[in-house]
């Protein structure tokens, strides 16, 4: 005898806490053969909006965290979601319409990247940084510190690995992020968000917004208080416009990527959403 | 001239410490004191040795600064033949050229101090009146490791035998080790000792010997310390330790008088002493002098060289000015 | 006399041997302008100093083109370590003509000669001997094994600090193995064009470096040229923001070192004197004509007084007048439009309520002059408190707390550098911490060194100079295979307009095509 299975429904992840789209939207995911898996929030532009607001107020806690503890934090993530492996599996599995293998190799590589990542969070200031000889009678030193907030179009070719390639190196310094999910995959964003949601990650630091890119991108490459733009997976919008709309507050931007590359584990994803500070101080003995 | 006297001195600083001199009290004024950052000190004086001085402005500054030079002999080889030799130097600085000024002081030791007002003769008197005073390092100087009776004696001998002006040492192990209120005690001391019976009393100096002090905290502290307990003049060094004067120090002591007559009113010396050969390097502690407290501050009471080599370097200067062309060491009198 | 009233002590332009008239660098040449030539004046006197060529988008062409032939056949082939020795020759070349330039600088610019004597010109040399040995060994630059050049890189330059900005762009540049077209600014073309000089002296391979001059549309021209793979600029945030919207959708790695409003910020245990020097060499250094000037100053209310009156003690003794004077403190306001701006922002100040003070000097008859002045009793609504004023107006605010002193210090669009004095270790580094700005200066300010990167954050651009960052931003990682190291490098695989990473490699990534303009909209609001 069969039993009757509970649905899951599926909201946004903004700081912290699962609303609704505040317009009440939603769409259809619809599952590889077509037939309905959920409807998705469709987010609005004060979604997005609400997202950037509770991302601001997540990055002096995340930034300020010490970079052992942001790794650890970032490590949990990936003991959290080799827990939920099989749920991962099965949803992407019915989304994406591949094999098991495929859909089980997906989330291998989704949780091996936020290990590398998070080994990364207390070493990259090493490498990116150092000690400058100047001639003169000074303590000398460049250090990079997070740039802020950072709106990411995740690719949308992948139900997770895209969402992670970009989400974590952006988390590695300690940004926060507002991320949109793949349009035509947005389940697992959501159920990773599930997993966020019960790990060590402080609220706020990621957000995710399903619904169209295309609508809510333009907000996020206006808005204001947004410090970085990703546009990895925003090739099939007309990202150009959304560039220019960046370079009103001269927002940091990553150009599209296309194809099993885009995205993939690099040191200049991290350095991509920082800024190099250099410090100087007079010294003497006198 | 004559210094303050000893009583308001005392008054004065129990009123701006807020208490009894002693080193708990010092401590928290000194220590209170902004400190200072060697490396923009340095800067701000390295700024000033580059203002650029030309023609009349170079020729009113090289007869200033013979008339703010204390021309010193501190030798153990010293005579009463070397200080009469000194003496007339000091009065007569160049023999070729009588329009050239006189220096404000000789500078010797105590025992030196007879030979000085018998060579000076007529010449003796206060620089702010164009005569010669007589200054006398005392307190067992250079290094001051004397018990303070031995320290006061010697005080009071140069002052009985004609001194002006006395040059004393503080004790930088007791300054080094915190011992403010002993600092103060012997400055105050000495201070008192400098009085003469006709109620009148020699400037004091107090030598803090920058170059042991090290530090420019040390420095500033040192030279409110030497302010408070009645100094007339701070002065950076015997001459017989290296660093000697050096102009960021020079600098940081004019700031402590600026500060000092900002907040009391009163006008305070100070001297730099050693080291300076050059005219090129006088002119810059004029410039520091001028930039820093104002130009109010060089006269005589308020502003000395100690030197002894520069006196000919501003000699030769002022040949060249006059001649139009560069005179040589044999145009210049070896004392 | 008062002995303060230091005779003049001019330096002499003998030294100087100007022409009448300065033309292009193009490929090695001087060649005439198809523009309508313009004069350069000395701001101190409003005397011409010569006649510049002006470059037409047709120079524009040719100059990129030269750049282009110069990478293609000569540079780009040359040997990392024969690049250097072109590099040094120039730092030396630079020395030897120091006093030279130094005064050129001063006659062109308005700024005092011992400001271009001690140091512009030396930070020129210095830029040059460091870049110099980059040159072989960019391996190490942080961009993994085999780094590439970009290409031709359009430079455009600002009129503040003209041989400088020159230096911090051109070394990099030709270190990495890129070839160059420059534009000084309008104002200032004169030291670029005697640098042109020593660069005929050096005997660079022509076409490395081309200098054109012009005004804005010149720059335009240069900065949107499809010849073109990386731009870098200095200046104002506005012309910054044009070009970044300009280079969006293309292949260019950018650059951008924009305006700053930088906070001065003094507690109350801060080194005073001290203190009050960097105060007044953070906003009256090169008459207030810095992007990363000290323009706020933040002290602590319960100094404010004394710290006020220490700062107009010490305004009193700063000399105004001839820049060629070397006992001149403050030089001349560098044109007359930007002496209208901060004549303009110094009355608003005024009108919303804030103190004006002066200090006492005597304005020259000629030439554009502006007195070093401070505002009290400034609100951090005021926009003298907001806006990047490029000149010798300081206004003074105060705080109470060190988390307040963070967050007025940060309450800004712009985040080019800041200042912090205090005796205390701790509290330093952790206002350092939280400052948002590239540059920090603790109980110093206004230093600047080849080994050191400066840049912003916000809107006060993107990218750093100075430094192995500033190396990095005129080169892209290997191709994928050609690198041993394919993700240790730190610009890796990612592709920025922005940060020091490969966000140029013409036609060598893996990305999905530039969609076309029309476009635009086609993709808004679908639903799949």
């Amino acid at each position: 005898m069969s039993r009757l299975a509970v649905p899951k429904t599926y909201k946004l992840y903004i700081g912290g806490a699962f609303p609704r789209s505040e317009s009440g939207r939603t769409y259809e995911v619809l599952a590889a053969d077509g037939s309905f898996l959920a409807n998705a929030a469709l987010a609005s532009r004060k979604d997005a909006r609400d997202a950037v607001v509770a991302a601001r107020a997540a990055v002096s806690g995340w930034s300020g965290a010490t970079a052992y503890n942001r790794g650890q934090v970032l490590y949990r993530i990936a003991e959290l979601l080799e827990g939920r492996r099989a749920q991962f599996v099965a949803e992407i599995e019915e989304a994406e319409g591949v094999t098991r293998a495929v859909a089980s190799a997906q989330v291998g590589e989704a949780i091996d990247r936020w290990v590398w990542y998070a080994g990364w969070a207390d070493k990259f200031a090493q490498v990116a940084g150092n000690a400058n000889p100047v001639a003169g009678p000074y303590f000398n030193i460049s250090v990079p510190e997070p740039t802020g907030v950072v709106a990411i179009v995740v690719p949308q070719d992948s139900s997770l690995l895209g969402f992670v390639s970009a989400v974590a190196p952006a988390l590695v310094a300690g940004n926060a992020v507002v991320a949109v999910a793949s349009e035509r995959f947005p389940l697992s964003a959501i159920s990773l968000a599930e997993v966020l949601a019960t790990s060590d990650v402080p609220k706020g630091v990621v957000n995710v917004l399903t619904g169209s890119p295309a609508e809510i991108a333009p907000w996020l490459a206006s808005h204001a208080d947004v410090n970085a733009l990703d546009l990895v997976g925003a090739g099939a919008l007309d990202w150009i416009s959304l560039e220019v709309d960046a370079a009103d507050t001269l927002k940091r931007v990553l150009r599209p990527e296309s194809g099993p590359d885009a995205a993939a584990p690099a040191l200049g994803r991290i350095a991509a959403f920082t800024e190099t500070k250099t410090v100087w101080h007079t010294k003497s003995l006198r | 001239m004559s210094g303050t006297s000893l009583v308001s001195a005392r008054e004065r600083a129990i009123a701006v410490l807020g208490g009894e001199p002693d080193d708990a009290t010092l401590r928290r004024y000194l220590h209170g004191i902004a400190g200072v950052d060697a490396v923009g000190l340095e800067q701000r004086a390295a700024g000033l040795g580059t203002r650029s001085i030309k023609t009349s402005s170079k020729k009113w500054a090289l007869d200033r600064i013979i008339e703010l030079i204390d021309l010193t002999t501190l030798e153990g080889a010293d005579t009463p033949g070397k200080v009469r030799s000194l003496v007339a130097k000091a009065v007569n600085p160049d023999p070729s050229d009588a329009s050239t000024p006189r220096v404000a002081a000789v500078c010797v030791y105590g025992d030196m101090v007879p030979f000085a007002v018998d060579a000076l003769g007529a010449a003796h008197g206060d620089p702010d009146d164009g005569l010669i005073s007589v200054a006398a390092v005392a307190t067992a100087f250079p290094s001051g490791r004397a018990s303070l009776d031995i320290k006061l004696a010697d005080t009071a001998e140069a002052v009985a035998a004609g001194a002006d002006e006395i040059d004393m040492v503080i004790d930088r192990g007791a300054f080094l080790a915190g011992r403010y209120g002993l600092v103060f005690d012997q400055i105050a001391a000495v201070k008192a000792a400098c009085a003469r019976p006709d109620g009148t009393s020699a400037s004091l100096k107090v030598i803090l010997e920058t170059g042991e002090l090290v530090t420019y905290d040390n420095v500033r502290r040192a030279s409110w310390l030497s302010i408070l307990a009645g100094g007339d003049f701070i002065k950076t060094s015997t001459g017989k330790v290296a660093p000697a004067a050096t102009l960021p120090v020079t600098l940081l002591m004019l700031e402590v008088v600026r500060d000092w007559h900002l907040a009391t009113g009163q006008r305070i010396g100070v001297k730099p002493a050693g080291g300076i050969r050059s005219s090129k390097d006088a002119i810059k502690y004029l410039v520091t002098v001028a930039e820093t407290v104002g130009e109010d501050w060089l006269q005589p009471h308020l502003f000395r060289f100690g030197a002894s080599s520069l006196l000919n370097d501003v000699l030769l200067q002022r040949q060249k000015i006059a001649t139009g062309h560069y005179s040589g060491a044999d145009y210049v009198t070896i004392d | 006399m008062s002995f303060l009233d230091y005779a003049p002590a001019p330096e002499s332009r003998a030294i100087l041997s100007l022409r009448d008239s300065y033309g292009l660098f193009i490929d090695g040449e001087f060649v005439d302008g198809r523009g309508e030539p313009f004069q350069t004046i000395s701001p101190a006197t409003e005397e011409r100093i010569a006649m510049i060529a002006n470059a037409n988008p047709a120079d524009v062409d040719a100059a990129v083109a030269a750049a282009r032939r110069a990478y293609d056949r000569t540079w780009s082939k040359m040997s990392g370590r024969d690049r250097g020795k072109y590099l040094f020759r120039i730092a030396r070349l630079v020395q030897e003509r120091a006093r030279e330039l130094a005064v050129a600088e001063s006659l062109d610019n308005g700024k005092p000669i011992k400001e271009s004597r001690d140091v512009d010109v030396p930070l020129v040399a210095a830029w040059f001997f460091y870049y110099a040995g980059w040159a072989d060994k960019l391996d190490h630059a942080g961009l993994g094994a085999n780094p590439r050049s970009l290409g031709v890189a359009a430079q455009v330059i600002p009129w503040n600090f003209p041989l400088l900005m020159l230096a911090w762009k051109i070394a990099p540049a030709l270190a990495a193995g890129n070839t160059v077209v420059l534009k000084p600014a309008e104002t200032t073309p004169l030291t670029a064009l005697i640098f042109a000089e020593i660069l005929q002296q050096a005997e660079l391979p022509a076409g490395v470096v081309n200098i054109i001059t012009g005004a804005g549309d010149t720059g335009a021209a240069l900065v949107s040229h499809e010849g073109v793979d990386k731009v870098a600029f200095t200046g104002s945030t506005g012309v910054g923001r044009a070009i970044a919207k300009q280079v969006a959708g293309t292949d260019k790695k950018v650059t951008l070192e924009l305006g700053g409003k930088a906070a001065n910020i003094v507690f109350d245990d801060a080194p005073i004197d001290q203190a009050v020097e960097g105060i007044v060499n953070g906003i009256f250094f090169n008459q207030g004509h810095v992007c990363c000037a000290g323009s706020r100053l933040l002290v602590q209310e319960n100094i404010h007084d004394e710290v006020v009156e220490r700062l107009k003690l010490r305004l009193s003794t700063l000399r105004l007048g001839d820049p060629l004077d070397k006992n001149t403190d403050i030089g001349a306001i560098n044109s007359k439009e930007q002496l209208e701006r901060i004549r303009t922002l110094s009355d608003i100040g005024e009108a919303e309520g804030a103190e004006r003070w002066t200090a006492p000097c005597e304005i020259p008859e000629n030439g554009f002059w502006f007195a070093p002045t401070i505002f009290t009793g400034v609100q951090t609504s005021s926009r003298i408190a907001r806006d990047e004023i490029f000149g010798p107006v300081l206004s003074v605010l105060t705080f109470r707390t060190p988390a307040e002193a963070i967050a007025k210090a940060n309450n800004t669009p712009y985040g080019l550098s800041a200042g912090i004095w205090t005796d205390k270790g701790s509290r330093i580094l952790a206002v350092a911490d939280q400052l948002r700005a590239g540059v920090i200066w603790a109980n110093t300010f206004n230093r600047f060194d080849p080994a050191s990167p400066f840049g912003g954050y916000k809107e006060s651009g993107y990218g750093r100079e100075g430094g192995r960052h500033g190396l990095g931003a005129y080169l892209a990682p290997a191709p994928i295979g050609q690198s041993s190291t394919s993700h240790a490098a730190i610009s890796g695989r990612a592709s920025t307009a922005a940060v020091e990473a490969d966000a140029s490699a013409p036609a060598k990534r893996s990305r999905t095509a530039k969609p076309a303009r029309t476009l635009k909209n086609a993709t808004k609001g679908s639903k799949r």
